[in-house]
C-alpha cells in the first residue's frame, strides 16, 4: 500500500490522468455532459508529453479520429456520454470488423434523447453491448468507485490491445463528478503494467494481420513502417482485403467472438462483499453499489444477513459466477439506475426470472435507505 | 520507356471492381504519376477512402490504405495526421461522399487547414447505389430517386473548400490526366488542406438516362461544362453560373497549417512559450 499515490480528485478527472498514465498519446472527441472534463484535462496533459488532443466538429468526427490515431499505431481514446455513443456507433462497428483498439469513457446521463443531462444513470449498460450494428462482441468495464476510474481505465487500455478492438469504460454522472480524496497505483507500476498491441517483425510479404488463430486477435502493425496492409470495414480474408467468399466471411465474425469467449478469464471482474455467509444477495454496479454497500453494513448491523456481488467486467458477464450465485441464494435483488437493462442478463444467467429488482430513472442516485427499505419490503 | 504503374499498384487485387471505361482509373494513374514524380515513398503515405465507387481507390494503391465510413474520410485523416504530422495523409471521396453525408467534416477538414489532400471524385451521382441523387447531379436531370428531374440545387465543392479555409482548391477533370497530375503534384507538395476535385464520367449511371450512355458522350458533357479559369474569369455572370472553372483556384502558401499550429500548443502546454494570443497570429505564431 505504500507506493499508491493519495491524491484529491473527481471520477472524470481520474480517468484522464489514467489515460495518459497507461502511454495513451491521442485523444478527440466533442463536449458532452457530463463528460467534458475528460477533454478538458487531456487537452492539458497530453500536449505536454508530445501528444495531441483536438476538439472535432462532431461526436462522429471524435470517434473517427481516434481510431484514425489508433489504426496509425497509436494509443488513442475518446470520451462522451450517451448521446455522443449512439452518433458514434457506426464508427465503433468500424473499429470492431477492422480490429482497431481503442478506449471509450462513456459518462453516464440520463436517456432517452437529450433526458437529463447532468443528472445521474445507468441507462446505457444495455447499449454498451450493442452500440453498432451487426455482431462482435462487445467488453465493457464499469467503475463502482473514484479509485476504479483511475484504475479500470488503465486496464481498459490494456484490455483493447490484447483484444484489439474498443473498450467501454462505463462511468456514470455520480462516479464522474464525484470529488473526493483517492488512492490510486504509483505511476511505475501503472507503466510497468502497460502492455502494448503485438506486431509482426517478420518479412512485409509474409505478414498476415487477419491470419490468426480461430481465438486470436488480429496483428496489426503500427503504419508507416513498411507493412503496407489494408484495412476495411467490408468482410475480409487473412491478408485484410475485401471478400465475400463463404468460409473466409464465417470465420472473421466467429473469430470476433472466440476472441473475447475463449479468454473471458483475463477480463472478467467481479467484487463480492460479505457475500459467503449472506441470505439475501444484492447485485448491482457502478455508482448505485456506492448505496448498496451502505445498505449491506446498516442492514448487518441490524442482524440482517445480506451481501453485494458487483460485477466490474459488465460485458462479456460474468454468467457462469452468476449462475452459480443464484442456485445459492433464493432472494435475490438486482439494484440499476435504469429499467432493468442488466437484470434480463442476470436472469439469463441465473437461469429464473423470480429475480427481485429496485430501479431508478429519474435522474437522482439511489439511496441506502432505498435500498433497504426495498430489502424489508420484498424479503 | 513506358511508366511503370505496377510499383505502386496491387497487381494482385486488378482488374479493378469499376465498369469498363470509368474515369476512376484514370484518377488513379494521375495520382500515382504525381507521388512518383515527387518521389514519395510508399511507406510514408495513408491513403484513407470512403464508401462508394470512390472508396475502393485505398484497395489498389501499395500503401497504408484504410477503407472508411461512409462520408467520414476526412475525420479519420485528422486523427493519422495529426498524430503523424511528418507523414503523407491523402483522402480519397466521392461527391456523395464528401458534400453529403461527410459535408461537416470537409467544412472543418478546410477550416482547421489541416495538411491532409483531399482528392474528390466528382461524377455527378451515386454511382456505386445505382444512380440516386448527388449534391452535385445538375438541376434537370434523371435519378433513380427523382425520375420526374432533379430539383435540388447543385453543390459547387470548390467554392465550399475556399470559404471554408482550404489554403488549396483546385479542380481538373478525367479529359486532362496531365493536368490532373500536375494539380495533384501541387496539392502533394502544398502545406496544408488541399482540395482537388477531379471530374469524373459515370456514363453507365449517371448517362444512361441523361442522354450520354458512352464513356466518350459523359467526357464531352464535361468538357461542354468546364473552361480553364482563366477564360471562366472573363465570362459574364450568367456563363459562369454555367461552367465550372479548371485549374488552382487558390494557392495560399501564408495560412496557419494545423499540425504546426499544434506544436506551439504543445510547446505552450511545455512551458517553452506563452499561451497563444490573437496578437500571435498576426506574427504567424
Amino acid at each position: 500500500m505504500s507506493n499508491k499515490r493519495e491524491v484529491i480528485s473527481s471520477g472524470n478527472e481520474l480517468a484522464a490522468r489514467a489515460a495518459v498514465d497507461a502511454g495513451c498519446k491521442f485523444f478527440a472527441g466533442y463536449p458532452l455532459t457530463p463528460s467534458s472534463e475528460i477533454m478538458h484535462v487531456v487537452s492539458d496533459l497530453l500536449p505536454k508529453i508530445g501528444g495531441a488532443a483536438i476538439q472535432m466538429e462532431d461526436e462522429i468526427a471524435g470517434v473517427a479520429a481516434a481510431i484514425g490515431a489508433s489504426m496509425s499505431g497509436v494509443r488513442s481514446f475518446t470520451a462522451t456520454s450517451g448521446p455522443g455513443i449512439s452518433l458514434k456507433a457506426e464508427n465503433l462497428g468500424l473499429a470492431q470488423m477492422v480490429e482497431n483498439p481503442l478506449v471509450v469513457i462513456n459518462v453516464m446521463r440520463g436517456g432517452p434523447s437529450t433526458g437529463l443531462p447532468t443528472r445521474v444513470s445507468q441507462g446505457d449498460v444495455a447499449q454498451a453491448k450493442n452500440p453498432s450494428h451487426g455482431d462482435y462482441k462487445s467488453i465493457t468495464v464499469c467503475a463502482g468507485n473514484l479509485e476504479e476510474c483511475y484504475t479500470e481505465t488503465v486496464r481498459a487500455f490494456n484490455l483493447a490491445d490484447r483484444f484489439m478492438q474498443p473498450v467501454f469504460v462505463l462511468l456514470d454522472e455520480t462516479i464522474g463528478h464525484m470529488h473526493a480524496k483517492a488512492e490510486i497505483p504509483a505511476l511505475e507500476e501503472v507503466q510497468a503494467g502497460i502492455k502494448l498491441r503485438k506486431t509482426f517483425d517478420g518479412a512485409p510479404e509474409e505478414y498476415q494481420p487477419y491470419g490468426v488463430g480461430e481465438d486470436e486477435p488480429a496483428v496489426l502493425n503500427p503504419m508507416f513502417k513498411g507493412y503496407r496492409y489494408h484495412m476495411t470495414g467490408l468482410h475480409h480474408g487473412p491478408t485484410g482485403f475485401p471478400t465475400e467468399e463463404i468460409e473466409t466471411c464465417r470465420k472473421l465474425i466467429d473469430r470476433l467472438f472466440k476472441k473475447v469467449e475463449a479468454h473471458q478469464d483475463e477480463i472478467e471482474s467481479n467484487e463480492e462483499y460479505m457475500v459467503d455467509d449472506a441470505d439475501i444477495l444484492i447485485i448491482g454496479y457502478g455508482s448505485a453499489s456506492l448505496a448498496i454497500r451502505e445498505a449491506v453494513n446498516t442492514l448487518r448491523a441490524e442482524g440482517v444477513k445480506v451481501g453485494m456481488f458487483r460485477p466490474i467486467t459488465l460485458w462479456p458477464s460474468p454468467e457462469a459466477r452468476m449462475h452459480e450465485l443464484g442456485q445459492k441464494f433464493d432472494k435475490v435483488l438486482s439494484v440499476e439506475l435504469n429499467q432493468g437493462q442488466y437484470l434480463e442478463e442476470i436472469q439469463r444467467s441465473m437461469g429464473r426470472l423470480d429475480i427481485e429488482k429496485l430501479t431508478k430513472t429519474n435522474g437522482r442516485p439511489f439511496s441506502p435507505a432505498d435500498i433497504i427499505e426495498k430489502v424489508k419490503e420484498v424479503f | 520507356m513506358a511508366f511503370n504503374y505496377d510499383q505502386y499498384l496491387r497487381v494482385d487485387k486488378m482488374p479493378t471492381l469499376w465498369c469498363w471505361g470509368c474515369g476512376d482509373g484514370v484518377i488513379l494513374k494521375s495520382f500515382i504519376r504525381a507521388i512518383d514524380k515527387l518521389g514519395i515513398n510508399k511507406d510514408d503515405m495513408c491513403l484513407v477512402s470512403g464508401i462508394g465507387c470512390s472508396g475502393r481507390f485505398s484497395s489498389y494503391v501499395d500503401m497504408n490504405t484504410v477503407h472508411t465510413t461512409h462520408g467520414r474520410t476526412i475525420a479519420f485523416a485528422t486523427g493519422i495526421k495529426l498524430a503523424n504530422p511528418d507523414k503523407y495523409v491523402v483522402c480519397v471521396a466521392g461527391d456523395g461522399d464528401a458534400l453529403a453525408i461527410g459535408g461537416n467534416h470537409t467544412i472543418h477538414g478546410c477550416r482547421r487547414n489541416i495538411d491532409i489532400t483531399l482528392i474528390l471524385i466528382n461524377n455527378f451521382i451515386y454511382g456505386l447505389t445505382n444512380s440516386q441523387t448527388s449534391p452535385t447531379t445538375p438541376r434537370g436531370f434523371w435519378t433513380v430517386s427523382q425520375k420526374a428531374g432533379n430539383i435540388d440545387p447543385t453543390f459547387d465543392g470548390c467554392k465550399l473548400a475556399e470559404a471554408a479555409g482550404a489554403s488549396f482548391v483546385a479542380r481538373e477533370s478525367v479529359n486532362a490526366p496531365k493536368k490532373l497530375e500536375k494539380v495533384i503534384v501541387e496539392a502533394l507538395k502544398h502545406k496544408g488542406f488541399s482540395f482537388v476535385e477531379a471530374l469524373s464520367n459515370c456514363h453507365i449511371n449517371l448517362g444512361r438516362k441523361n442522354k450520354m450512355q458512352s464513356a466518350m458522350a459523359n467526357l464531352d458533357w464535361i468538357d461542354s461544362i468546364t473552361v480553364s479559369k482563366r477564360k471562366w474569369d472573363e465570362m459574364s455572370e450568367l456563363d459562369k453560373e454555367n461552367h465550372l472553372p479548371l485549374g488552382i483556384l487558390k494557392q495560399d502558401t501564408e495560412a496557419l497549417e494545423y499540425c504546426a499550429m499544434y506544436d506551439e500548443v504543445k510547446k505552450a502546454q511545455q512551458g517553452q512559450r506563452g499561451v497563444i494570443t490573437q496578437d500571435d497570429f498576426e506574427k504567424k505564431l
